[in-house]
């Protein structure tokens, strides 16, 4: 029993509720808000620190012993997801201080932030899969109202076509928790594996886990990933570069728990079908990215790519490309926030997103423009920042288990991320400058606190690699030996 | 009992998918309520359905019912009631703002 | 809409508090049998809902003049900080104390952390629910 597991949750929803009685004090709500992040990163890092001394944390919530109630599991994967998950939105919240307008402020946009945050993490401690549809329903909902704030037209047609979809997808979540249910047993995740693992894995729940694959392909945007560039390009920049940094990570690193921990007896079958959705994924976002002429369209799909390219090392799943995929989603959370944020900011300095309209922004925004031109090669994986570690492990992984079309394939998809982001900075960034006197002094000031703080992340997690390396084998120990996992929850 | 409750949650199923492939907001959202509820009675009869004691402790114990999946219908209607009161509200400012509930229509040339 | 429906008001201002009667006790027999906060708000919420129909919106506001979601929120941090209250005494986040206590008027009754839980969630039903139906609503 350790009472701090719930805290990631805790601190974000009660603080995100209690902003609801200062409705009118927005300074007092932005202090309120950013010390809930800040309380939560604490939090998580504290967790961490418990993790890599004493193994796996459980709390059995009302003192309800596992497989009866619901537990909060965090195994160091989780834990560190949840202290990115808090830095992230802590940097989102900074960009949202000074970039939401006056409109959107008195409606509710910080607790709603923070509420997301509470099903982030959720969906990242809990234990019990129904719980899991719970949290990520949380996450969901408020991510909705997110989207749809402001109201703007474009805004509101997107807002309905992400509700629809969500909620098919989350009604066949259900149905592939009932099918599960009916085979198992049991909610409980550690529980469902040690099933699964005495019973066999037979044809009826391979077909429960691929439903369970469509379920989150849908939330991560594997393959299925069509209503994706929309609904991300659609509400203000921070915003979206909350839901690119978070939402989708929620399904991969759900994806990344089914299959390693409960569906890991017939690889042939499920990791080869995620293996061919994560190389058409990567071709296709790739293929978009480079196609497209508006900046937040080739940003949303370059978050297409990366959940191609993690999934890539979950279907390899040996230690070192599983090792990888916790690296990359760690720096992709941080890398894709960042270059979100940024990007925010060129289209609000510019005042268009077309990029054959911008140009010649760097003699006037030069931080700006080399932030940019750092996250853009963070994206792509040059060495030495943070993407290059993630992105050789699962390499490497790929190219031992013999998978060389696919490692191949996320080469070249890497060059293409590179190419369709240094579009972005040469067309927006070189040229001839088309600022008018007004929008040369309007400032983007705002938008340097968190993305230099991002930025630094990026650059540490590169260099400081070492430091970081022995927190993401751990995470890596229950992957590969879901006993590990089983039996912390179980014993 | 539990085939008529297979028909049942079937031809939900299907008026659901019907009605969300339809084009207008109102029937979409319908659709998506009738699909969330052929999912509820999916999972009360996918285990076999019982007439037995209330699950407490005391009265009849040895006879009751398995309380779980009634506990996750109750959870999911509780949020698919919260999804559908947001999605009407949703779908009342979109009619406004747009003027058309026709989601053909709704397709404009400011975004692509 | 401004239409007085005498029956429906007068109807309205008896069935009101029986609905609300029902639906406390509702909310206290949710311990051991069917009954509960979400229900109990639910049966309240529907109560205002009758008030809503009968009357219009401005008078229903003199009526109860309280902002519903102020009242969900209040809702929601009472079963949070019920939980938390276990935290405090050292013991899994969420546990509940159940104790039979004497009481001067009622005698031997059960009194458990449970219901405190029960009762923010009533609040936060209510409250969430009459807000949804008054943003709906007030454009008519």
């Amino acid at each position: 029993m350790n009472n701090i597991v719930v805290l990631p949750l805790f601190i974000p929803l009660i603080l995100g509720v209690s902003l609801f009685f200062i409705r009118k004090h927005i300074r007092l709500q932005q202090w309120i808000a950013a010390l809930a992040a800040l309380a939560t990163l604490a939090a998580s890092l504290m967790l961490m620190g418990q993790i890599s001394s004493e193994g796996i944390q459980v709390l059995h919530m009302g003192g309800w012993e596992a497989p009866y109630g619901i537990p909060l599991v965090a195994d160091m994967l989780a834990a560190i997801l949840v202290a990115v998950a808090s830095i992230v939105t802590f940097a989102c919240l900074l960009f949202a201080f000074h970039f939401i307008g006056e409109e959107r402020k008195n409606y509710y946009v910080y607790p709603l932030m923070l509420i997301l945050l509470c099903g982030v993490n959720g969906s990242f401690l809990t234990g019990d899969i129904f719980n899991l549809f719970v949290f990520f329903e949380v996450m969901l909902l408020s991510s909705y109202v997110l989207l749809s704030l402001g109201g703007g037209r474009v805004q509101l047609r997107e807002t309905v076509k992400y509700i629809v979809i969500n909620i098919v997808a989350s009604s066949l979540f259900v149905i592939a928790i009932a099918y599960l249910y009916s085979i198992t047993g049991t909610l409980n995740l550690a529980h469902i594996a040690e099933r699964v693992a005495e019973n066999g894995q037979n044809g009826l729940t391979t077909t429960v886990s691929l439903l369970l694959l469509t379920v989150f392909g849908l939330k991560a945007g594997l393959f299925l990933f069509f209503w994706l560039p929309g609904s991300y390009s659609a509400p203000s920049a921070p915003i979206a570069a909350l839901f690119a940094a978070l939402l989708t990570k929620v399904g991969v690193y759900v994806i990344i728990r089914m299959f390693t921990l409960i569906f890991n007896h017939q690889p042939q079958i499920t990791h080869t079908i995620i293996l061919w959705l994560a190389a058409l994924t990567m071709i296709l976002g790739a293929i978009g990215a480079i196609a497209y002429w508006r900046i937040k369209q080739i940003l949303a799909y370059n978050v297409v790519v990366s959940v191609g390219f993690i999934l890539f090392g979950v279907g390899v799943a040996t230690d070192a490309s599983l090792a990888g995929s916790v690296f990359y989603l760690v720096h992709d959370m941080i890398a894709k926030a960042l270059i979100f944020i940024l990007g925010g900011a060129v289209v609000f300095v510019a005042g268009t997103d077309r990029l054959r309209e911008i140009s010649g922004l760097i003699r006037y925004r030069p931080i700006l423009g080399w932030l940019f031109f750092l996250s853009a090669l963070a994206l792509a994986g040059v060495p030495p920042l943070s993407g290059f570690i993630g992105k050789f492990l699962i390499l490497q992984g790929g190219v031992q288990a013999e998978h060389y079309i696919m490692a191949a394939i996320s080469l070249l998809t890497s060059l293409m991320v590179l190419y369709s982001v240094i579009k972005i900075f040469i067309n927006s960034f070189w040229g001839e400058s088309l600022l008018s006197e007004g929008e040369q002094k309007s400032s983007a000031r705002g938008t340097l606190l968190p993305g230099f703080l991002l930025a630094a992340l990026v650059v540490g997690l590169g260099l400081g690699a070492d430091i970081f390396m022995p927190y993401v084998d751990q995470a890596v120990e229950p992957l590969v030996n879901p006993r590990i996992y089983i039996d912390a929850v179980l014993s | 009992m539990e085939i008529l409750m297979t028909i049942v949650a079937g031809t939900l199923f299907t008026s659901g998918v019907y009605l969300i492939l339809s084009k207008t907001l109102l029937r979409i959202i319908m659709g998506l309520s009738l699909f969330t509820h052929g999912v509820h009675i999916m999972l009360m009869s996918i285990n076999g359905l019982k007439r037995g004691a209330a699950p407490l402790l005391e009265e009849q114990a040895a006879s009751y019912t398995d309380p779980v999946p009634q506990a996750l219908i109750l959870t999911s209607i509780v949020i698919s009631f919260s999804l559908t009161a947001f999605s009407l509200v949703l779908a009342y400012r979109t009619y406004k703002e747009h003027g058309t509930d026709d989601v053909e229509r709704l397709r404009g040339q400011d975004h692509e | 809409m401004k239409f007085p429906d005498v029956i429906l008001q007068t109807a309205a201002k008896i069935l009101v508090f029986i609905i609300m009667i029902y639906s406390i006790y509702i909310l206290f027999a949710g311990h051991n049998n069917p009954g509960g906060g979400f229900i109990g708000g639910l049966i309240t919420a529907s109560a205002i809902m009758l008030l809503y129909l009968a009357f219009d919106v401005e008078t229903v506001g003199e009526i109860i003049p309280l902002d519903f979601k102020i009242i969900g929120a209040v809702g929601v941090m009472l079963a949070l900080l019920t939980g938390f209250g276990a935290v405090l005494f050292g013991v899994p986040f969420l546990t509940q104390v159940y104790q039979y206590v004497n009481l001067p008027l009622l005698g031997k009754t059960g009194l458990g952390t449970a219901f405190v839980f029960d009762l923010g969630v009533y609040l936060a039903v209510v409250g969430t629910t009459v807000t949804i139906i008054r943003s709906i609503s007030e454009d008519l």
